[in-house]
């Protein structure tokens, strides 16, 4: 026995206990990081209670009264955001809407054999290349290519539908139709990325019990691969939403910031986002303690939608995988 | 015994089963068509991404490979009905601020997931700070300014530092959930070799872990350092812009996007010419980051 720890100690050979030196620095390495991975939870903490403490005057001030109010007028000390809530779910939804039908059916293109492998790593690349280009670039693109291309449409559709709701208005410039569109651009990558992950979690064996039943390739979507991706399908869906709600330049440069409720497709409205973009930076400081219990709703709305979404993602992986 | 004539039934005749797959039967024709809307989706899903690229390239293309070209790259933004100019204080800040994000963000991110992925993935504490990095990701972007405004703003005034910090609590997210991917997926028998020959968990981590995971790692961080160079929002009212170079890193700092944000709206076609040859820069230095990543991530054959 002493041979064979003499033999350990000696310095021939690489293998051997740690020597104090080498102990001390794994501990003093160890903390720091720990200390990093606690970081995380000391920032987050932080810009809650930070945006919390700086909105808490307007809290006392306006209370409940600010989330239903519906001017926001810096002279009268008049502030509600009701508008730009309403434009937020209205913009995030409508995008959620186009953008989840696309990013589905591109999932299913690139998981269900219509191209060679190959091709489909190639135009996945395409669709993330989609998800790099900045939300400002969007903004320009929409406002030079998106919006000149939508007016003959929407003066079309106003000119002779107009009494229905949607078309209620005439697209003047920056408006819902340009933004939502823009929008359902910027979230297609995450629902199509999210969704593919659900289609490739189901087992190869599926597909081909159904295959083996005689089955064309629609029915074996919509009946077997459907059903058993949902819960993943559904998780890209809120979680793009997520994306949705938080998006800000493309909006602040395509939504006309306005401050009205409409149904309309074509008039301007405005988000809580892109609100906190245009007024900030020319705020004085009454307004910035009322922009911070904007950012805080903003916060709160995100935060619930992007929890209940990672809550779906978590159980769709435990489901095929059965741990954790 | 029943009285059901067995023998009738089986001597009935049976129509033939079909097995053979039918073009016209209504089953065939709704996956066809089907199909076809699948297609069309996948062929317009591209349209948008081409068109951005072509604009970019004929509206912005004019500018930065004409003759002028190093004007527009080193000349400060025009004036009104200012003809020329250029973009110089945009890229130098918003490399300046990214710079900054990323010395603050890579190291910290790094630790971080080394804590998570190698250290004690399954602690309470991991779980959370994992947890936390992922509601972090789905946090509008804006988010990262107006904590930084409420920071450090308000009593330092609009400086690259404060722009470089918003980007850096963007970039951390990001760095933390790629390279702690990129850990997890070493082999536990390579860590369980260098255990063995004695090997203290520091040890492990940098002469095994970080170097097996490495390729993983700078793809998880050139993506967020592209990231950060398109981002706009937490910059608005934390670097604010400026006209002329920046001297010192305590001053208002101007950036590509905030530029893009500006120009656009400016009714002066100047400007919206250098808008355009702005964002086509911008999207060259974010896609570099982008394919540099992607071919290091590429796995080794």
């Amino acid at each position: 026995m002493t041979k064979l720890f003499d033999f350990a100690d000696s310095a021939s050979s690489v293998s051997g206990p740690p020597s104090s030196v080498e102990y001390a620095n794994d501990r003093i390495f160890r903390g720091i990081a720990w200390l990093s991975a606690s970081l995380i939870i000391v920032l987050t903490a932080y810009i809650l209670w930070e945006i919390g403490r700086e909105a808490v005057p307007a809290i006392g001030k306006y209370g409940l009264g600010f989330i239903t109010g519906t001017t926001w007028n810096v002279n009268k000390d008049e502030f509600g955001v009701l508008p730009e809530i309403w434009g937020t779910l209205y913009s995030s939804l409508l995008a959620l809407f186009l953008g989840g039908i696309f990013g589905i059916a591109i999932a299913i293109f690139l998981t269900q054999d219509f191209i060679h492998h190959r091709l489909a790593t190639v135009f996945r690349t395409v669709i993330e290349m989609l998800a790099a280009i900045p939300s400002v670039v969007f903004g320009l693109w929409g406002i030079f290519v998106l919006i000149p291309l939508l007016k003959p449409g929407a003066a079309w559709l106003h000119e002779h539908v107009g009494w229905f709701p949607l078309f209620s208005t005439d697209l003047a410039g920056p408006g819902m139709a340009p933004a939502a569109l823009v929008l359902a651009i910027m979230i297609l990558p995450t629902v199509a990325a999210i969704s593919v992950d659900a289609f490739r979690r189901i087992p190869y064996k599926v597909k081909e019990a159904a295959y083996g039943m005689g089955t064309t390739r629609w029915e074996a979507i919509i009946k077997v691969m459907l059903p058993t991706a949902s819960s993943g399908i559904l998780a890209a869906l809120v979680l793009g939403f997520g994306r949705a709600l938080g998006e800000t330049m493309a909006l602040a440069m395509l939504i006309g910031n306005a401050n009205q409720i409409s149904l309309s497709l074509f008039s301007p409205a405005n988000t809580l986002a892109s609100l906190l973009a245009s007024t900030f930076p020319e705020a004085g400081k009454i307004e910035v303690q009322a922009l911070m219990y904007a950012a805080l709703v903003l916060l709160v709305i995100t935060f619930i939608v992007n929890v209940a979404g990672l809550a779906v993602q978590q159980y769709t992986i435990r489901k095929f995988e059965g741990k954790k | 015994m029943s009285d059901i004539d067995l023998s009738l039934a089986a001597e009935a005749p049976r129509p033939l089963p079909q097995l053979g797959r039918q073009a016209f039967e209504p089953r065939a024709l709704k996956s066809g068509f089907l199909t076809g809307l699948t297609w069309l989706a996948a062929l317009l899903a591209a349209v948008p991404l081409i068109s951005v690229m072509y604009l970019l390239l004929v509206q912005g293309g004019t500018r930065l490979f004409g003759a002028d070209f190093a004007e527009v790259l080193t000349g400060l933004p025009p004036a009104g009905f200012e003809m020329g100019g250029g973009i110089g204080p945009a890229i130098v800040g918003t490399l300046a601020m990214v710079g900054i994000a990323s010395v603050i963000s890579i190291p910290l991110g790094i630790l971080a997931a080394i804590y998570l992925g190698v250290l004690e993935p399954n602690s309470r504490m991991a779980n959370t700070s994992r947890f936390l990095a992922k509601v972090l990701t789905g946090f509008p972007s804006i988010m990262a300014g107006v904590f930084v405004y409420a920071v450090m703003v308000v009593h330092w005034g609009y400086s690259a530092w404060a722009g470089g910090v918003a980007l850096a609590v963007l970039m951390l997210r990001t760095v933390v959930l790629a390279a702690e991917e990129a850990m997890a997926q070493v082999p536990q028998r390579m860590k369980d070799a260098a255990y063995g020959m004695g090997c203290t968990r520091t040890q492990v981590i940098w002469k095994v872990v970080l170097p097996t995971g490495m390729p993983g790692i700078l793809t998880g961080v050139l993506l967020a350092v592209a990231g950060a160079a398109g981002e706009s929002a937490p910059l608005l009212f934390t670097a604010l812009f400026s006209n002329y170079f920046i001297s010192q890193l305590s001053e208002p700092t101007a950036s590509l996007s905030i530029l893009i944000y500006n120009f656009s709206g400016m009714p002066f076609p100047n400007q919206i010419e250098l808008a355009w040859t702005a964002s086509l820069v911008l999207v060259l230095i974010v896609l570099v980051f982008n394919i540099l990543a992607r071919l290091i991530g590429q796995p080794k054959v």
